[in-house]
C-alpha cells in the first residue's frame, strides 16, 4: 500500500475465521474514539487482533501514516514492533506484579519504540484514579479497577493506536457506570486514536466520535457516530429497542427554580431535568427511536416538554413487524421514531412531510468538555 | 572397630546421593524448562511423539532402561567414545554415567509440571507482554517464568526425591563403587544382602521421612502458592 495517509488509521483484512468470511476494511480518522459495532461473532475481536499483530490475515494496516502491514510489500510488524496498546476483554492483568508494576511493565519497554513519552506515569495514575491501588495485588481489585489498570497500563506504553475489546463487556452495571468516566475523561484529555469493539449500542453513542458497522465479517457503514446511528440498519433493527440518534447539544441556561437545563442544537431549545454542567458545555443527548412520538399538527395540552417542528427525510416499514422508522429532519440534526406502521399510513408520512417529533425520553451523554460526570436522564 | 569403617562408608552413600540428585535436578531444569516450553507452544505434528518418548521412561523397567544406557555408554557406544576424549575408557560405572541415567529417568517427572504450568497459563498472559512492547525472549524471562513457577517448584522437588529414590537404572550403569556410583538405595540393598539389619533399619528409616518430609512440603507450598501446579 502506498501513500498511507497520516490522518488516519486505515486497512483491510480478508480471510477465514471458522465458517466466516472476513473481509473488512477499517477507515477511521487517526483521532478520537472509532467505535467498531455489530453483533457477537461477526468478527471485531478478530479485526482488533490483526490490528494489533496478533493474528495475521492477509492484507494491509496503517496509523497515521505508519505502515505495520503490507503484504503486498512483504511487511508485516509484530506485536511487540508496533506501537499498539490493547485492552482485552478481561484485565488479564500479569498476577505475579503488583498494580505498580502491572503499570510499569509496558512503559520501561515503550523506550525502545524510539519516541519520548507522551504520557507521563503520574498523569495516567491520576487519570485512572489509581493513587490508592498502586501498591495493592491484582487479586484483591475489583473488576472496575482491574480494568482502570489495564487501560493504563496499555497508555503507559506510549501506544500510537489504543485497542479496546470490549472492555466493559465482563463489567455489572454499576461498574461499568464506575469505569465510563474514566474511558470518556481519556478521550478528552488524550490525542492518541482509539478503536473501540462494541455490540453494545448505548456505550458507542456515549463514548464513540465515529463508528464502523460491521455484519458478518464485513463493514456494512462508517462514519461520524450522529450520522451513522440516523441510518443504522433502518431496515434491520425493528427487533432493537436501543436504536436510536444523537445530537450535539450545547448548554445555554439553567432554570434553578423549576430545577430544568435549557440546551441549544442549532437554534433549536431543548429542556432536561438539571444537569451538572455549565453554560457554554458542549454535551451529547441520546434520543432512542420508540421514545419519539409524531404528530401532523403542533400539539396542545400535552406534558411532553421538547417538541420540534421538522420534515420527514424518509421512511422504512419493518415489513416482518407492526413497525417503521421514520427520520425527522429538525434543522441541523435528525430524529429517528419508532411508530407503527398503521400510524404511519393514517398520518400520510411521507418525504418531505411537515411533522412535530414529540420526544419523551431523552438521556444526556458525555459533555465533550466539562466535567466528566455531567450525566443526567429526563423524560 | 569396623563400626567406623561403617559409618564412613554410609556418610560417603547419603553425600553421593545429594551429590548426583543437584546435579541431576540442575541439569533436568536446564534441559525441562525449554523441553516443557517448546511441547506447550509447538505446533509440528510430532510433538507427541517427542512427548511420548520423554515420558518412556514411567512405564519401563528400569533395568530395560539401565540396559540400554549401559549399550549406549559403553566402550562401543557413543558414551564410550565421549569418554575416549577425555582418556577414560567408558562412562558407564562412573558418577558422570548416573548423573546421565538418573537425568534421562526423572526428565517425565520434571517435564510433565513443566509443561502443564505453562499450559495452564494459556496464550493471554504473552499477548499482552507483546502488545506492551516485550520481545518473545523478554516476555519468557519476565511472564511466562513467573507464572509457571508453581510448576517449577514442584518440578524441582519431584526431580530430586525420584533422583534420591532411584535404584535399577544405578545399579544396571553404576554398580557399586563407593564414592562413585555407590548411593544409598543401592548401599541398603548392599546391607540387607550381607545381613547387616541394624544399618539397614537406620539408612531406610531415614530415607523414608526424608521421602515423607519431601512430599508433605510439597503439598505445604503448593496450597500457599496457591493456584495450579
Amino acid at each position: 500500500m502506498t501513500g498511507a495517509s497520516v490522518s488516519r488509521v486505515e486497512g483491510r483484512f480478508r480471510g477465514k475465521v471458522g465458517a466466516l468470511d472476513l473481509d473488512f476494511a477499517i477507515d477511521a480518522p487517526a483521532q478520537g474514539i472509532t467505535a467498531i459495532f455489530g453483533p457477537s461473532g461477526c468478527g471485531k475481536t478478530t479485526t482488533l487482533r490483526c490490528a494489533a499483530g496478533l493474528r495475521h490475515m492477509n492484507g494491509n494496516f496503517s496509523v497515521a501514516g505508519d505502515v505495520w502491514q503490507d503484504d503486498a510489500a512483504g511487511v508485516f510488524r509484530r506485536p511487540h514492533e508496533r506501537s499498539v496498546g490493547y485492552v482485552f476483554q478481561e484485565p488479564s492483568l500479569f498476577p505475579h506484579l503488583s498494580v505498580r508494576g502491572n503499570l510499569l511493565y509496558g512503559w520501561k519497554r515503550s523506550g525502545r519504540k524510539g519516541h519520548r513519552a507522551i504520557l507521563e506515569f503520574e498523569e495516567v495514575v491520576d487519570l485512572m484514579g489509581l493513587n490508592t491501588l498502586l501498591e495493592r495485588d491484582p487479586s484483591n481489585l475489583s473488576g472496575g479497577e482491574r480494568q482502570r489498570v489495564a487501560v493504563g497500563r496499555a497508555l503507559l506504553a506510549q501506544p500510537k493506536l489504543l485497542l479496546m475489546d470490549e472492555p466493559l463487556a465482563g463489567l455489572d452495571a454499576r461498574a461499568k457506570e464506575g469505569i465510563l468516566p474514566y474511558v470518556e475523561m481519556l478521550h478528552r484529555s488524550l490525542s492518541v486514536p482509539v478503536l473501540y469493539v462494541s455490540h453494545d449500542l448505548r456505550e458507542v453513542a456515549r463514548l464513540a466520535d465515529s463508528m464502523i458497522v460491521m455484519e458478518d465479517g464485513r463493514s456494512v457503514g462508517h462514519g461520524p457516530v450522529a450520522e451513522v446511528l440516523e441510518r443504522l440498519d433502518l431496515d434491520r433493527s425493528e427487533d432493537d429497542s436501543e436504536a436510536g440518534v444523537v445530537l450535539d447539544v450545547t448548554v445555554a441556561g439553567h432554570d434553578d427554580e423549576l430545577h430544568l437545563t435549557r440546551l441549544d442544537h442549532h437554534g433549536k431549545q431543548i429542556v432536561v431535568p438539571r444537569a451538572a454542567l455549565q453554560v457554554g458545555d458542549v454535551a451529547r443527548l441520546r434520543v432512542r427511536a420508540r421514545d419519539v412520538a409524531l404528530a401532523t399538527k403542533k400539539p396542545a395540552s400535552l406534558s411532553f416538554r421538547n417538541i420540534l417542528r421538522g420534515r420527514v427525510v424518509e421512511t422504512v416499514e419493518h415489513r416482518r413487524s407492526a413497525f417503521a422508522d421514520v427520520l425527522v429532519d429538525v434543522g441541523g440534526g435528525r430524529l429517528r421514531a419508532r411508530i407503527t406502521r398503521d400510524a404511519m399510513n393514517e398520518l400520510e408520512l411521507g418525504r418531505g412531510r411537515l411533522v412535530y417529533a414529540l420526544v419523551k425520553g431523552i438521556s444526556l451523554d458525555r459533555p465533550a468538555v466539562g466535567r466528566p460526570r455531567g450525566r443526567a436522564s429526563a423524560s | 572397630m569396623t563400626s567406623v569403617a561403617d559409618a564412613a562408608s554410609l556418610w560417603s552413600a547419603i553425600w553421593l546421593t545429594l551429590e548426583l540428585a543437584a546435579c541431576s535436578t540442575a541439569i533436568l531444569l536446564l534441559v525441562g524448562t525449554p523441553l516443557g516450553w517448546w511441547l506447550c507452544r509447538t505446533r509440528v505434528w510430532w510433538k507427541e511423539v517427542a512427548a511420548s518418548i520423554v515420558a518412556l521412561p514411567l512405564v519401563m523397567p528400569p533395568t530395560v532402561l539401565g540396559f540400554y544406557l549401559l549399550l549406549f555408554l559403553g566402550r562401543d557406544g557413543p558414551g564410550g567414545w565421549l569418554a575416549g576424549l577425555t582418556g577414560a575408557r567408558t562412562l558407564a560405572f562412573s558418577f558422570e554415567g548416573i548423573v546421565l541415567g538418573s537425568v534421562i529417568y526423572s526428565l517425565p517427572f520434571v517435564v510433565q509440571p513443566i509443561r502443564n504450568a505453562f499450559e495452564a497459563m494459556g496464550d493471554r498472559p504473552l499477548e499482552v507482554a507483546a502488545t506492551l512492547g516485550a520481545r518473545p525472549w523478554d516476555s519468557f524471562w519476565s511472564v511466562a517464568l513467573p507464572l509457571a513457577r508453581p510448576g517449577l517448584v514442584t518440578a524441582t522437588v519431584l526431580g530430586f526425591a525420584h533422583t534420591i529414590g532411584e535404584f535399577g537404572v544405578v545399579l544396571m550403569i553404576g554398580g557399586n563403587i563407593p564414592g562413585e556410583t555407590k548411593v544409598l538405595s543401592i548401599a541398603v540393598y548392599e546391607l540387607v544382602e550381607t545381613l547387616q539389619w541394624r544399618q539397614a533399619h537406620w539408612l531406610s528409616g531415614g530415607m523414608l521421612v526424608f521421602s515423607f518430609a519431601v512430599i508433605l512440603s510439597m503439598l505445604l507450598l503448593q496450597k500457599r502458592t496457591g493456584r495450579r501446579t
